[in-house]
């Protein structure tokens, strides 16, 4: 069972308030150490939540509004849509790092998981309790506050429109319509 | 702003039906979609969510659409052979003209081998090596599972058209040093992020002079350092392969970098005396020359793999091998990345070489690429591998240790018992 830090058991407790516990990873956290291949079989976020970082941090028990803080690169690897879906299904409610590898950063704005791009991502520790809105994170452990860079404009359209489903779901539906006429 | 454009910004340009450059975002017409076990259920449930209000829930374009088993291959578990059965129902149901089932092969093999990438397309793939394409002169690049399901409905995609990295790549490899070596020291020098969002472009004596195959290692392993493609500009070689799959195909004297394209950065090698190069763990770009590591004990070598399976492959390490078996106490695995270079291996003999040296030689698969299903490593292990990735966990546990590099590297390791320089055996 993993050690409960008091940011851990604070987190806990403010939950209901909208706070998240932060867990911090380092540089180029890769989709295997996200999921690992041989749970690739699973397509149900739930499930393969219960193997997030499995391998190399089995302590990872997120609970529901959670942060997954990094550095750079975060998500490098396979195009495994599986690794944001993991992280998705753990309650995860957005992932904070330096830079986003770029496979991982679509498929994340595909599925609706939220990023948030943020140079100070490091001043973050794990276990720190964070209050995010919008683009601003605002660390209560430490009395900080962070900046995230915003989404660019098409890309933000695409969250807007609940996902890139909902997105090309308009799109079939415009391209019947002027067939249509 | 100069006038010049990268081999990117054309293929780009004509995607998505107007002049663009790096930096614009588009919605651009794709060539050829190519979806696997993995990856491609998750697509199909993408889809049929996107066409859920749709009477007629058929894909844009059931040609262009490559669909195959390579991963789980033959299905190694209940969940395996589900999916496999989801995807066969999809493509028969669909029309999939091109639909593979077990037996053909590892996608960024089957891919160029059955005339599926031509120079200059656009091509998407729900796997991140399809990078690939670019030996070729095609913009190969790796999607998630929705992004496939938006193009099985639509048949285009939205992108940010990257900037380029340029890498001249100059002088004259040395003996027993390959393609899979100079991919290495790039991304080691780059660093696994240090092309990320952008197009990297191989070009220089050196590239020009590799061989079809040595050319789909490089550009495999884009992805490596973070890249979006791994493009190489077509030649006569390109077209020689090309012509031998799509006989009508004519290379197009324009496509390719103009003299005055801008690069986000170019960098410039001489390989000439370069020895042979091995990732260490649990990164690729954690590179070294073979003499940092030679001696390493080894439990299993991988040979095979998109990056390194294909025949070529099997003939370099069967050369260095030379009759000899592999060493006590070593286990070897041999996977010919398809059905077509199986056979060209079991034709010239290849086969019976490494099986009988003492190698398990297995049916054409990703194989422990993934760690998917056979041929893991238990906590301890060390594994020396011809694949692309050696992530922690990658190939099974995450207390084993994995060690990348070419062909010729991983036979001289297999044969000694412990990571050895190809030129010294």
């Amino acid at each position: 069972m993993a050690r409960k830090t008091k940011a851990t058991e604070m987190a806990e407790a403010k939950h209901a308030g909208g706070l998240s516990r932060a867990w911090k990873f380092g540089d180029d956290v890769d989709t295997d150490a996200i999921i690992p291949g041989r749970f690739l079989t699973i397509n149900d976020p739930k499930e393969l939540a219960k193997h997030a970082f499995e391998g190399v941090r089995p302590d990872f028990r997120p609970s529901t509004g959670d942060v997954v803080v990094a550095g750079e690169n975060f998500g490098c690897g396979s195009s495994r849509e599986h690794a944001p879906l993991a992280l998705k299904g753990a309650g995860i409610k957005c992932v904070i790092a330096k830079s986003f590898a770029r496979i991982f950063f679509r498929n994340s704005i595909n599925i609706g998981l939220a990023m948030l791009e943020c140079r100070e991502a490091d001043r973050i520790a794990d276990g720190d309790v964070l209050e995010i809105e919008g683009n601003t994170i605002k660390n209560l452990t430490k009395g900080e506050t962070y900046e995230a860079a915003p989404l660019p404009g098409f890309l933000a359209e695409i969250v807007e429109s609940g996902g890139l489903i909902e997105y090309a779901r308009a799109m079939v539906a415009k391209k019947h319509k002027g067939k249509k006429k | 702003m100069s006038n010049g454009l990268t081999i990117t910004e054309k293929i780009f340009s004509r995607a998505s039906g107007r002049p663009v450059r790096a930096g614009d975002f588009v919605m651009a017409s794709i060539d050829r979609a190519m979806a696997h076990d993995i990856t491609g259920p998750l697509a199909v449930e993408g889809f049929y969510e996107i066409m859920r209000d749709e009477k007629e829930k058929k894909v844009w374009d059931p040609e262009k659409i490559i669909i195959l088993f390579d991963h789980q291959v033959p299905a190694d578990s209940l969940n395996a052979a589900r999916n496999h059965i989801l995807l066969r129902k999809f493509a028969r149901e669909q029309g999939i003209k091109h639909f593979y089932d077990l037996h053909e092969g590892i996608c960024h093999q089957v891919m160029p081998e059955k005339g599926h990438v031509l120079p200059g397309q656009l091509i998407v793939g729900s796997d991140s090596h399809t990078c690939a394409y670019g030996a070729l002169g095609a913009f190969g690049t790796g999607i998630g599972s929705t992004d496939m399901a938006a193009v099985f409905a639509l048949g285009k995609l939205w992108f940010r058209v990257p900037e380029s990295m340029r890498f001249e790549v100059n002088g004259k490899l040395g003996d027993r040093v390959y393609s899979k070596d100079i991919i290495l020291k790039l991304i080691g020098d780059v660093g696994a992020d240090g092309a990320r969002y952008k197009a990297c472009e191989y070009a220089g004596e050196a590239i020009r002079r590799l061989d079809v195959s040595q050319r789909m290692t490089i550009s495999n392993m884009a992805i490596e350092m973070g890249g979006k493609a791994g493009i190489i500009e077509p030649d006569g070689k390109t077209e020689k392969y090309v012509r031998e799959r799509s006989p009508g195909y004519r290379l197009d004297e324009g496509l390719k970098s103009d003299e005055d394209a801008e690069y986000a950065e170019v960098r410039e090698y001489d390989v000439t005396g370069m020895p042979p190069q091995v990732a260490c763990p649990h990164n690729v770009d954690n590179v070294v020359d073979i003499d940092k590591i030679e001696g390493k004990r080894i439990d299993q070598v991988f040979l095979g793999s998109c990056t390194n399976g294909r025949f070529e492959d099997l003939r370099i390490a069967a050369e260095v091998m030379d009759g000899r078996p592999v060493a006590k106490g070593v286990r070897m695995i041999v996977i010919p990345a398809s059905h077509t270079e199986y056979m060209k291996a079991l034709r010239a003999g290849l086969i019976e070489e490494f099986v009988s040296a003492g190698a398990l030689v297995e049916s054409p698969c990703c194989g422990p690429c993934m760690g998917g299903s056979f041929g893991l490593l238990g906590p301890g292990e060390v594994g020396l591998s011809t694949s692309n990735r050696n992530f922690r966990g990658r190939q099974g546990s995450p207390d084993a240790l994995v060690y990348l590099c070419s062909p010729a590297t991983a036979a001289a390791s297999a044969v000694k018992g412990k990571i050895a320089d190809p030129r010294s055996v």
